[in-house]
């Protein structure tokens, strides 16, 4: 399943937006000290983080660590019982039309009757006309946005009728459909076999060039691949480039089942499991 | 079924029953679709048997205050709507709790339901026609009323239509889009309780679930859209009650019974077909 890192000396490249520092970018999301618990339990825990302009930040951590805990944070879908949390500068609720947002597929109900156009549509919710009745624009935003996740030729297929991929893919075309600004995907490898996981990860490659895109995964050959930068949850949150880890490295964390990251300093810290 | 065809043109109160069985169709196929589609069965259930405290309590304070403007049906509809607000509010509020308060509605409506309709005064054949339903003493009247009914759900649902289907298929999504969730959700509900009032007349409280969900579960197996689900569904109502009250008309059987088990055996059809369609398949 999980392929060998690739890079000079077993180390993975790096990416040069994450090398270069001390250039004051843009937050895109800011949290600060911010606590969430459920029905007294606490989930997340003094968590101070933020994500700039063009970043491609991984959420990885163990079940129930809080990962789509911290989406549902920054989508305003829950409130956090102390701390703040700004998007785009402002409070999370008036940010919302600038998120393209894609939820776990286990979340939807599969039987439901919908095509694949309709789905994708709910995405321009809330862009035009105040009734919700879609016009042409909106059925051109929706065909181009299946066109970019490849999906164009199954528009008028029942979405039940899907493969868990596919479905994951109209999910996509549903979060880009509206033209955001900041991409939160939630699981989106779970059912993405190895053969098409490379396609995928060039499409969210390109579209990282205009949007700067978080995801939450448990597939860390994935994090280490692609993505720039990781945070691991487990109550509390901590942010590490990937540029450092070492494809030995990997191996061996992948039997204990544990992922190992390079701290701000020289030090190898146990983090997260995963 | 030959003796119903005789009497058609001259009872008036068989067209009344067939113009009813047609014009509530559309309320149940597009109500129907979205309580099927959204899994809101037990929703329906609850506020249907809440119906019975109002149509008891308005029926008693006909005969005891003599206050005649009090329709029974008036007093349905005030019991459905306030059963759709609290279990939608508390669905809303608090979702693991819900299906106890669903529950505890439904009993509760019931039993003040039954306890006025036992205090009000003389012999009471009200109660089995509010349990069962009974289609061939609908009045002209009733007819008017359904049919605005009709329009109204009609109305909202296709101006709302693609918010509704939104709110149904991924609420968190809907919310975020914009859409206010509550707002949407409550007004479904709302539309459920009147369509389940309107239903009480034709089936009886106790099968209007099965007139909400059997239809709209036929239709379900033929099309992938909610769209095309609220057309069919319309369209198999529109024949299960009409053949209901054909086939119940001769041999004097309850026409809301006799709809419910064409319902039903036409809903199994249709499970059949499929198995033997996927069964074909595989082997």
């Amino acid at each position: 399943m999980i392929e060998e890192p690739t890079g000079r000396d077993g180390v993975i490249p790096m990416r040069e937006e994450f090398i270069a520092t001390g250039e004051a970018k843009e937050k895109v999301v800011e949290m600060s000290d911010v606590n969430f618990s459920y029905n007294g339990t606490p989930v997340l825990r003094d968590v101070t983080f933020a994500v700039e302009r063009g970043d491609f930040l991984s959420i990885v951590g163990p079940n129930a660590g809080g990962k789509t805990t911290l989406l549902k944070l920054i989508l305003a879908l829950l409130k956090p019982s102390s701390g703040s949390i700004a998007v785009f500068g402002e409070s999370p609720v008036m940010a919302r039309s600038r998120i393209g947002y894609m939820p776990q597929t286990a979340s939807l109900d599969l039987q439901f009757p919908v095509t694949v156009n309709d789905v994708v549509l709910m995405g321009r919710l809330g862009g035009t006309g105040s009734w919700g009745i879609f016009g042409g624009e909106d059925r051109r935003a929706a065909e181009e946005a299946l066109r970019r996740v490849e999906m164009q030729d199954f528009r008028n297929r029942a979405f039940s009728d899907l493969s868990g991929g596919q479905r994951q893919r109209v999910l996509i075309a549903r979060a880009l459909v509206s033209g955001p600004e900041l991409l939160l995907l939630d699981e989106p490898t779970s059912n993405i076999d190895v053969a098409v996981e490379t396609e995928f990860f060039e499409l969210l490659k390109e579209l990282n060039s205009r949007m700067t895109i978080v995801l939450v995964t448990h597939d860390l050959g994935f994090v280490s691949k692609y993505v720039g930068r990781v945070a691991c949850v487990n109550q509390k949150v901590f942010i590490h480039p990937t540029s450092s880890i070492s494809g030995e490295m990997i191996n061996e964390l992948y039997g204990a089942d544990v992922k190992m990251v390079r701290h701000d300093g020289n030090l190898m810290t146990r983090m997260c499991n995963v | 079924m030959s003796e119903f065809f005789a009497d058609i043109k001259t009872q008036t109160f068989l067209q009344f029953a067939l113009a009813t069985g047609l014009l509530a169709s559309v309320a149940c196929g597009v109500i129907g679709s979205f309580v099927v589609a959204r899994r809101i069965t037990y929703i329906a259930g609850g506020i249907a048997h809440t119906v019975l405290a109002g149509l008891g309590a308005a029926r008693y304070c006909q005969v005891t205050y003599g206050w005649q403007w009090f329709h029974p049906l008036y007093g349905a509809v005030i019991a459905a709507l306030l059963a759709a607000a609290v279990i939608g509010t508390v669905s809303l509020a608090a979702h693991q709790r819900e299906d106890t308060i669903i529950g505890a509605v439904w009993a509760v409506g019931m039993a003040v339901g039954i306890l006025f309709i036992f205090k009000t005064p003389g012999y009471n054949v009200d109660l089995m026609s509010y349990l069962f339903g009974n289609i061939l003493i609908v009045s002209r009247d009733d007819l008017w009323l359904i049919a605005l009914l009709d329009g109204f759900i009609v109305a909202v649902t296709i101006l709302f239509y693609n918010r509704f289907l939104a709110v149904c298929f991924d609420e968190e999504f809907a919310r975020i889009r914009g859409v206010p969730v509550e707002r949407y959700y409550l007004l479904l509900l709302a539309m459920t309780a009147l369509t389940v009032v309107l239903l009480v007349t034709v089936v009886g409280i106790v099968m209007v679930i099965a007139l909400l969900t059997l239809p709209a579960a036929v239709a379900g197996h033929f099309v992938k859209r909610l769209s095309h689900m609220m057309i069919l569904a319309t369209v198999c109502t529109a024949l299960f009650t009409l053949s209901g009250i054909v086939v119940s008309y001769g041999p004097n059987l309850p026409s809301g019974a006799t709809t419910i088990v064409i319902a039903g055996v036409a809903y199994l059809a249709v499970m059949l077909f499929e198995w033997l369609r996927t069964f074909g398949r595989s082997s």
